[in-house]
């Protein structure tokens, strides 16, 4: 295809991508780099019956106008970034030479908005992802030895959790295990004691949101599995079976070498999809005890009064450095393959 | 494989397993669909969880085993009827628009073998792991200094843009399984460029174009970074309006109008497992059998 062609093909998509995509990038790193203009304070004499003060008020109309003219704020440098609510350059120095051991540093640096959010990420991310990818293969090995008539109704259930709106399922758990749910008063009763929640402690808060996002992404891989197992060849399988294979040699030496390439494509979707968990900690009502990298910028910009611009743009850019760093070992290796093929 | 040939009790084990994932997946929704047809006291029963079952609240305060009113008062009182027109006036949007847009894009990537072309498609990879909510904080200044913040077209257009980099990866890998000699024979007879792909390509790359348009309906739909920031309170959608109902609700004790329009906005996504469950499963392998 000539480049004139291909040109006005590409266009009205790649200009999509660079405006609402590239250029807010853009625009992030540039916010992350100001903060939002202070008030501006006037002095005004009060002069009451017992005689005058000077006071210090805040100049609506000239912060206003300030504020109009340079919409993003003052230049701030990466002050931003090292501040308290990121990644806290000076509280952690403070900490390391005042912590008394490792350990009681590293619980206060979790103590910290950014670490904490970072913590829970990537616990959530590295926990998810490889159970999604053993439970999806278990289902679709189960699923592959269940009678042909049951397939068609397995799969459609097995979708729900999957298609549905990430927010809304995670509203449908947090309802049964709500104290007063199904779930929750059934656990109540087994641990014999009324005053369990599991949405009182850290931990526990924890695992009901991985277990939340298995069983959401399970379904992926369980479909991806299902499909790959229908491409297993047969001859090799039997030729395995004459050979003296048992059925778990069969699937070790078989099915998953065969399915591994899946597995990679499962678990590079599983690792950017899980680094931004956002939704199920707003459903699950959580962030007194875990808090992600996306809820974190959402509640910067969700701020009382004003959206806090600045913050949440330096954690956005830091965000997206996670991701580039979590995705480089994909892009070094396709771009081997794709330099190997040339 | 060799299903046949499996010893009883593996059978069964791999049933039963079956059975408990099934159990695992389906319950919350019909029994969250059960319970929305019920009272407060039933749904979250302190006594007794078969309560819900029965709804044995429900009949004492209402006289009927079953009860409208969580529907009534999310449909109604709370005009969730706006939130689910505008969901549906995004939905159509978006759709048409990244359909539009990404056949054409993922036409020419497939037929393109240009170093660039492969560059198109890494930087659509990059952007498709982007955190929606990190693109959001980039929106938010430049579209208040713009004055489009609030607007459904804005939502739209961003959500376009978001869903750009997945239609390019399916219909480029899609577009690729149609063979090249089709419209290169077009061609020789005389057609242009777009020509081909408006009288050979068009009529037959509707099944690709199905499944990725299912796809990018369910992102529409269950989007929440993008539309809760971005849509004034009147135009909001139904997810962003459902967290909505969670801050109000729980102080007034209605959280059963949030489960009604949480049910409310789970049957679309049923119909559509229903009629399309063939499209999204072969959407789902196809990325992974080219990957």
């Amino acid at each position: 295809m000539p480049h004139r062609t291909f040109f006005w093909f590409v266009l009205p998509s790649v200009l999509a991508m660079i405006v609402f995509i590239a250029l807010p990038i853009a625009s992030v790193f540039m916010q992350s780099l100001h903060v939002a203009h202070d008030r501006v304070m006037v002095e005004v004499e009060n002069c009451g019956p017992f005689g005058c003060k000077k006071e210090m008020q805040v100049d609506a109309a000239a912060t206003e106008a300030l504020r109009r003219a340079e919409p993003l704020g003052q230049f701030a440098g990466l002050s931003i970034y090292l501040n308290r609510n990121h990644l806290a350059t000076g509280e952690l120095a403070q900490m390391w030479s005042g912590a008394s051991s490792l350990g009681a540093f590293l619980s206060s640096m979790f103590a910290l908005p950014f670490y904490k959010a970072l913590l829970f990420t990537l616990a959530y991310t590295f926990v998810v992802t490889p159970f999604v990818i053993v439970l999806g293969f278990a289902i679709a090995l189960a699923v592959n030895a269940v009678p042909r008539v049951l397939k068609g109704p397995t799969i459609f259930f097995s979708l729900l959790p999957m298609i549905i709106t990430p927010l809304i399922g995670s509203l449908v758990l947090f309802w049964m295990i709500d104290a007063n749910g199904v779930i929750g008063a059934t656990i109540q009763r087994l641990a014999n004691d009324p005053n369990l929640s599991l949405k009182a402690s850290a931990p526990l808060t924890w695992i009901m949101l991985m277990v939340y996002g298995i069983w959401h992404s399970a379904p992926f891989a369980f479909v991806v599995f299902y499909a790959g197992l229908q491409t297993v060849p047969a001859d090799t399988l039997e030729s395995a079976m004459i050979d003296g294979a048992s059925r778990w040699e069969r699937i070790r030496y078989v099915v998953i070498p065969h399915l591994a390439p899946l597995a990679t494509f499962v678990g590079l979707i599983q690792l950017m999809d899980n680094f931004r968990v956002f939704e199920p900690v707003v459903g699950f009502n959580a962030e007194a005890h875990a808090t992600s990298l996306s809820w974190i910028i959402y509640n910067d910009l969700k701020n009382q009064g004003e959206p806090l611009y600045g913050s949440a743009a330096a954690t956005s850019m830091l965000t997206i450095f996670g991701v580039a760093l979590l995705l480089s070992p994909v892009l070094v290796r396709t771009w081997c393959d794709f330099s190997r093929k040339r | 494989m060799a299903a046949n040939r499996m010893p009883p009790f593996l059978k069964t084990a791999a049933m039963g397993f079956v059975v408990l994932w099934l159990l695992v997946a389906a319950f919350p929704f019909l029994w969250t669909m059960w319970g929305s047809f019920k009272v407060q006291g039933d749904f979250f029963s302190r006594e007794n969880w078969t309560y819900a079952l029965w709804g044995v609240r429900t009949t004492v305060e209402t006289g009927g085993a079953f009860t409208g009113a969580g529907y009534h008062g999310a449909w109604v009182t709370n005009e969730f009827w706006r939130a689910a027109l505008n969901t549906g006036i995004v939905v159509v949007f978006v759709v048409a628009i990244s359909l539009t847009l990404g056949t054409l894009g993922g036409y020419a990537l497939s037929r393109s073998n240009f170093r660039y072309a492969w560059w198109i498609l890494i930087a659509a990879l990059i952007f498709r792991a982007m955190p929606h909510i990190t693109l959001v904080s980039g929106y938010l200044l430049p579209f208040f200094q713009l004055n489009i913040w609030g607007y459904l077209a804005t939502s739209v257009i961003v959500l376009v843009a978001i869903n750009q980099p997945f239609t390019l990866w399916m219909l480029h890998s899609f577009f690729q399984s149609i063979p090249k000699d089709l419209d290169e024979s077009a061609m020789v007879d005389g057609c242009s460029r777009f020509g081909a792909f408006r009288r050979v390509i068009i009529p037959v790359m509707w099944p690709g174009v199905i499944t990725t348009g299912l796809f990018s309906f369910l992102l529409a739909y269950n989007d929440f970074a993008v539309t809760a920031m971005l849509l004034s309170q009147e135009n909001q959608t139904m997810v962003p309006r459902i967290a909505g109902f969670l801050g109000t609700t729980q102080v007034q004790g209605n959280v059963m109008y949030a489960v009604a329009a949480v049910v409310s906005a789970t049957a679309p996504l049923f119909v559509l497992v229903l009629f399309f469950q063939r499209q999204i499963v072969s959407g789902l392998t196809a990325g992974a059998v080219k990957g």
